[in-house]
């Protein structure tokens, strides 16, 4: 396969969040300003691309049957490496992004990519399709979080735009994140098909 | 009173799935019907139960005395992945009535965000066991009623005139949407 295609098919083709509606738990639950988005999606890039690269290394000796559990230890690895490295160096996303750190483990994106494409493929095409995927994953948080930190609060990664009382409150709450999620999704399905 | 508390700031003012985010997968998979929304909420209160009470003894009897915190993530996932695995068993054996209703959702619950979630929230929010027990039944019912109400909703929709870029999950999330809008109403309760 060409590498490139295998590079850009996660933004936009086989978008995680857009197309195949994986990983919707971050998505919905970070996105409440961009710059939480974009953090969150960086951290789950990071366990992406490395436990695709050894799960493409070790594939050939895992015996089938423990697969799925295998995937999931080496994944979880990786999640608390990011958690504590997270925790040390960038205390205060940490602190903003909770749960949703220890919880990349059942991402499912990262276990499909896995058990989709790195047990199937050599190392280069696993850490570029890791890599491909984690940052669609990245650009569609980033986005929905600019649109929701936009109409809510009036700020663009944390700089004001038009002051803070104009904005409309709802969609850094709960509800404005299934909605914006739900019109984003419907102008893409629109762009698809033109 | 303080049990009360717990209970109805799970279920309604915290609810897992609209204002909490989690186990969002599931709530937009299997809510097409409401009938498999049922099965999956009776199976995901079965074992969101039974894996807070075996991480939250896990984290007291071996995680902290040996100061192993930081395996916090690896040992609840490996836990969750392998009661899973086991009440199939079990359940297959035990009552194949039950196993039927259940079976096929089973194996989705290990990648169901809810119940890491619980068992780290039981940990987080420092829980004893009683009333972290009580905290992971009243937070599983949450998304059951929520996942059951949705399903319901959804039902109706196949039956209405929606525009046709909005068909399907972006029509479904914006019900949601709107439904998340009506929990908000509890916000303030307790």
């Amino acid at each position: 396969m060409n590498q490139l295609d295998n590079f850009t098919k996660g933004f936009f083709k086989e978008s995680p969040t857009f197309t195949l509606l994986l990983g919707m738990c971050p998505t919905l639950g970070v996105t409440s300003s961009a710059i939480n988005g974009l953090g969150m999606g960086l951290a789950t890039t990071f366990v992406l691309m490395m436990s695709n690269i050894v799960i493409s290394l070790v594939k050939n000796v895992i015996p089938g049957k423990v697969r799925i559990p295998s995937f999931i230890v080496i994944i979880a690895s990786f999640v608390t490496v990011v958690e504590l490295s997270m925790q040390a160096y960038l205390p205060s996303l940490y602190k903003s992004l909770g749960l949703f750190i220890p919880l990349i483990v059942v991402n499912c994106i990262v276990l499909g990519r896995a058990e989709a494409f790195a047990s199937k493929n050599d190392v280069l095409s696993s850490m570029i399709d890791g890599l491909g995927m984690g940052l669609g994953f990245s650009f569609a948080l980033t986005l929905l979080g600019c649109i929701r930190e936009f109409l809510g609060s009036g700020k663009l990664f944390g700089i004001t735009v038009y002051p803070e009382n104009y904005g409309m409150l709802i969609f850094v709450l709960a509800p404005g994140a299934f909605i914006v999620l739900g019109y984003l999704i419907a102008l893409i399905n629109r762009l698809r098909k033109a | 009173m303080h049990y009360i508390i717990i209970i109805i700031s799970a279920i309604f003012v915290n609810n897992i799935v609209l204002s909490q985010f989690l186990g969002i997968c599931p709530f937009l998979g299997v809510s097409k019907k409401t009938s498999t929304a049922v099965g999956m909420a009776g199976a995901v209160t079965f074992v969101m139960v039974l894996s807070t009470i075996v991480t939250y003894l896990v984290q007291l009897y071996i995680l902290n005395p040996l100061n192993l915190q930081y395996l916090q993530t690896i040992t609840f996932i490996l836990i969750i992945a392998a009661l899973v695995q086991l009440v199939e068993i079990i359940l297959k054996k035990v009552s194949p009535a039950l196993y039927q209703a259940l079976g096929v959702f089973l194996p989705l619950i290990t990648t169901n965000c809810t119940i890491l979630g619980v068992a780290i929230l039981t940990i987080q929010k420092e829980y004893n066991l009683l009333e972290g027990t009580v905290f992971a039944a009243s937070t599983a019912l949450g998304f059951g009623l929520a996942l059951i109400i949705f399903s319901g909703l959804r039902e109706h929709l196949d039956l209405l005139n929606i525009p046709k870029g909005l068909k399907g999950t972006p029509i479904a999330l914006i019900v949601a949407g709107i439904l998340a809008m009506a929990f908000m109403g509890f916000s303030g309760m307790v």
